[in-house]
């Protein structure tokens, strides 16, 4: 048992700060709110081609690193930090956590090479239009008819999906008269597949959404995989709480160091305990995520050693995580809203950004009150004796 | 980073749980599950001499001071499986978590010879002289002093004055007092850290009833009581720094027991959710959730702290846990008296005996005072973790 970073781990973390740092300022990323990609395509191209973040744990038989959840998690802190709007978790972290839960087949890994390398970007699409994911949540179907196998419905809430050429799709399979699930890849340029860019409250990181209509060209990955998805999901819900976590760290940051310079009544405000005391609770929450965060990781890769061993902890960890983070982050982010005072609720200044980013994770892939019901479930409480 | 034990360390623990499950279900059954720190207090002090003789007591210390020279992970583990047995709160915690390390880290060979093996024997028992009625949040403000005295019995101490709110004073052969030992100073010069022995006539304890209605704390009056002059930790004059690494040591693997503690209430209340059909409200589902959240990120926060601790010191994470851990359990308290409902009000019992939900909601209030409020915890991580500005002082 040794629950802390390694050399190695502390190396990544330092040179993946310093590049989104240097890279990713405040400026650089308001400009990049205004480009049609939401994000800079230059930059994504070195970070998945010279960082080889894309690839970072991904198996190195499809040419990634072989790194693990761990050292993902790591970078999408980073990343989070600096409210980055490019593809990083919807590829790396959302799409490719559902793709390592599908069996492992030629076809998967010939996806996956394309994402280590970076020459692709895929996209998750397993939300509806209420918002709401996951088995229930899915509305595009698959189904058979004499010239074969089509998909029709909806997807929506499909994180960076207007700048994805893949989807990683999960279906409701409806084939012959069975009901089960099934996923499936999709090229963003076949027939049959709209794609509308959705702005959004958050303007760092866009939504798609889908419409399939009588789709008949794509790869099925697995049938009969409700399991799959939801650990799937499950592992993608740990990385955006990795990603939540270092964008609430960076909030939180900049609300202590404006509170450690902001002077009124002849002090700096943070010497006030109407201050610091905030101040103090947000630290709590947000050392909590950093403990709750790791641990997940931790968990997602002893869970890819043994999956039989670690199902249950990989549930109760994958929902913690996303009480905790969303939670903490909307928290966290409106604290530094009110900490400083006007200058936090305008425009020019970052605050609202952070905000704005918490709100958006705090719905995707599901709130903290869906999670908190999960683990009433997994508690037993549904074996209540008497009924209310 | 790495988040399970050996091979090794789970046969260790398959060891402990199955001696502790004999005591258990054995010979101590009539102190299993017990939550009042009072009640059943000769037991529980015969337990703690059981811990002892088996050491099992302190099994992190070093061999020949009655330890096991346990690693890290192996205390980790004993204390999760003491607290899953179900074995009581330790009456002996004072000293085998505060008084010993500190003898082991501050004092002389000379202390340490004299007072850790009957700590970790279950022979003599500890509590701690800080507060005092004005020097409570203000520690530093101690008015007990003691000067030295060369007399027949050689140079002592001669100890005058109040400390407050001492646990298990009641109990207690030892007291570690943060006494003023030069006169005219102010604040944390001039303090001293004495070690005192309880049973003299110099000593007198009184019992304070609190709002649990037991009487775990204590007023404990100093009138002229004597320890010998090499019962000093550290230098005199020089004790606040003392008294502030034992404060330290709060933080130690001992946070792992407690949460084990904390687990055992919480499934306590899901068992009387489940029972009383409140499990079905969502409301109560989704706070009974919220709290197992919050339990288990302090479980991960404790491994953090501790791993980071066997490399060195410990991060300025450490100061956020007391806030974290007592808000939570106040937090847990207050749940337990929703779950339990109008029937928790009612006594089960003469002499003001109530059930453990409503017991542990009263006295989860105090988790948020001692060892530092929440108020002063929040200014130790703003202070000392954030640096902002210390707080403006009335007084000097």
């Amino acid at each position: 048992m040794q629950f802390s970073f390694t050399d190695d781990q502390n190396m990544i973390r330092d040179s993946a700060r310093e590049f989104m740092t240097e890279r990713c300022g405040s400026q650089q990323l308001r400009h990049d709110m205004e480009r049609a990609e939401g994000h800079d395509p230059e930059l994504w191209h070195t970070i998945a081609g010279e960082l080889g973040w894309t690839g970072l744990s991904l198996p190195e038989s499809v040419g990634g690193s072989g790194l693990g959840m761990v050292e993902l998690a790591i970078v999408l802190e980073e990343q989070g930090r600096v409210l980055y709007g490019g593809p990083l978790l919807a590829s790396c972290g959302l799409a490719t956590s559902l793709l390592l839960e599908c069996p492992a087949a030629a076809a998967r890994d010939a996806v996956l090479a394309k994402l280590a390398s970076g020459d692709s970007v895929a996209a998750l699409a397993v939300t509806d239009d209420r918002g709401v994911s996951g088995l229930q949540a899915i509305s595009a179907t698959l189904s058979e008819d004499a010239s074969g196998l089509r998909i029709d419905g909806v997807a929506s809430f499909v994180l960076n999906g207007h700048v994805a050429d893949q989807f990683v799709l999960a279906v409701r399979d409806r084939r012959g008269g069975h009901d089960g699930y099934a996923v499936v890849v999709v090229d963003s340029a076949k027939p049959g597949l709209s794609i509308e860019k959705k702005p959004a409250m958050d303007l760092t990181r866009p939504y798609a959404r889908l419409v399939l209509e009588d789709l008949r060209e794509f790869t099925l990955l697995v049938a009969d995989s409700g399991e799959c998805i939801e650990r799937g999901l499950q592992i993608a819900q740990i990385a955006l709480a990795a990603e939540q976590l270092g964008s609430m760290q960076a909030v939180f940051d900049l609300t202590t160091s404006y509170a450690s310079q902001r002077i009124q009544f002849g002090r700096v405000i943070g010497s006030f305990q109407a201050i610091k005391h905030r101040l103090a609770d947000m630290m709590v929450i947000c050392e909590a995520a950093r403990s709750a965060v790791y641990y997940a990781a931790c968990v997602v890769d002893e869970y890819r050693l043994d999956r039989e061993a670690h199902r249950h902890e990989l549930a109760e960890a994958a929902a913690l995580v996303k009480v905790h983070c969303s939670a903490g982050f909307h928290d966290v982010a409106g604290n530094a809203i009110q900490l400083h005072g006007g200058i936090g609720f305008t425009w020019e200044y970052d605050a609202q950004l952070y905000f704005k980013r918490a709100r958006a994770t705090y719905n995707l892939l599901g709130v903290p009150a869906v999670h908190r019901e999960r683990i009433a479930h997994l508690l037993g409480l549904d074996d209540s004796t008497e009924a209310a | 980073m790495k988040i399970r034990f050996t091979a090794q360390e789970e046969a260790f623990r398959d060891g402990c749980a199955a001696w502790l499950r004999e005591q258990m279900e054995g010979p101590f059954a009539d102190i299993r599950g017990i939550m009042s720190q009072t009640f059943r207090a000769e037991r529980r002090l015969e337990w703690e001499r059981v811990l002892g003789q088996s050491r099992w007591s302190v099994i992190g210390w070093p061999e020949k001071y009655g330890g096991r020279d346990a690693t890290l992970a192996e205390q980790v583990i004993f204390a999760e499986e003491y607290a899953r047995s179900g074995a009581p709160g330790r009456v002996g915690h004072l000293g085998t978590e505060l008084a010993g390390p500190t003898i082991l880290h501050f004092g002389n060979d000379l202390q340490r010879e004299r007072f850790l093996l009957p700590i970790a024997k279950g022979e003599e028992f500890w509590c701690q002289g800080y507060s005092e009625p004005n020097a409570g949040s203000d520690l530093s403000n101690v008015r007990t002093r003691a000067r030295l005295e060369h007399g027949p019995n050689g140079a002592e101490w001669v100890i005058d004055g109040q400390k407050i709110w001492t646990s298990l004073a009641q109990f207690a052969d030892w007291c570690f007092v943060v006494c003023r030992t030069e006169e005219g100073t102010k604040g944390p010069a001039g303090i001293s850290y004495l070690l005192v022995p309880m049973k003299q006539k110099g000593v007198t304890v009184k019992p304070i009833r609190q709002i649990t209605g037991d009487a775990e704390f204590n007023e404990v009056f100093f009138d002229g009581a004597r320890t010998k002059a090499e019962f000093c930790v550290g230098k005199p004059g020089e004790g606040w720094k003392v008294a502030m690494g034992t404060l330290a040591f709060e933080r130690g693997v001992s946070t792992l027991a407690q949460q084990m503690t904390f687990r055992n209430e919480l499934e306590r209340i899901v068992a009387a959710a489940k029972e009383n059909g409140s499990a079905r409200d969502p409301l109560i589902r989704q706070r009974l959730a919220e709290a197992w959240v919050g339990l288990r990120i302090m479980r991960y926060s404790a491994l953090r702290m501790l791993s980071r601790a066997t490399t060195g010191s410990l991060g300025s994470e450490a100061l956020t846990y007391k806030l974290h851990w007592a808000s939570w359990r106040k937090k847990l308290g207050e749940l337990a008296m929703d779950v339990a409902g109008a029937p928790g009000e009612l006594c089960i019992g003469e002499h003001y005996e109530l059930a453990d939900l409503p017991y542990l909601y009263l006295f989860s209030r105090a988790d948020t005072i001692y060892g530092g409020t929440n108020q002063i915890q929040r200014n130790i991580v703003a202070e000392r973790a954030l640096g902002l500005p210390k707080e403006a002082r009335g007084d000097r």
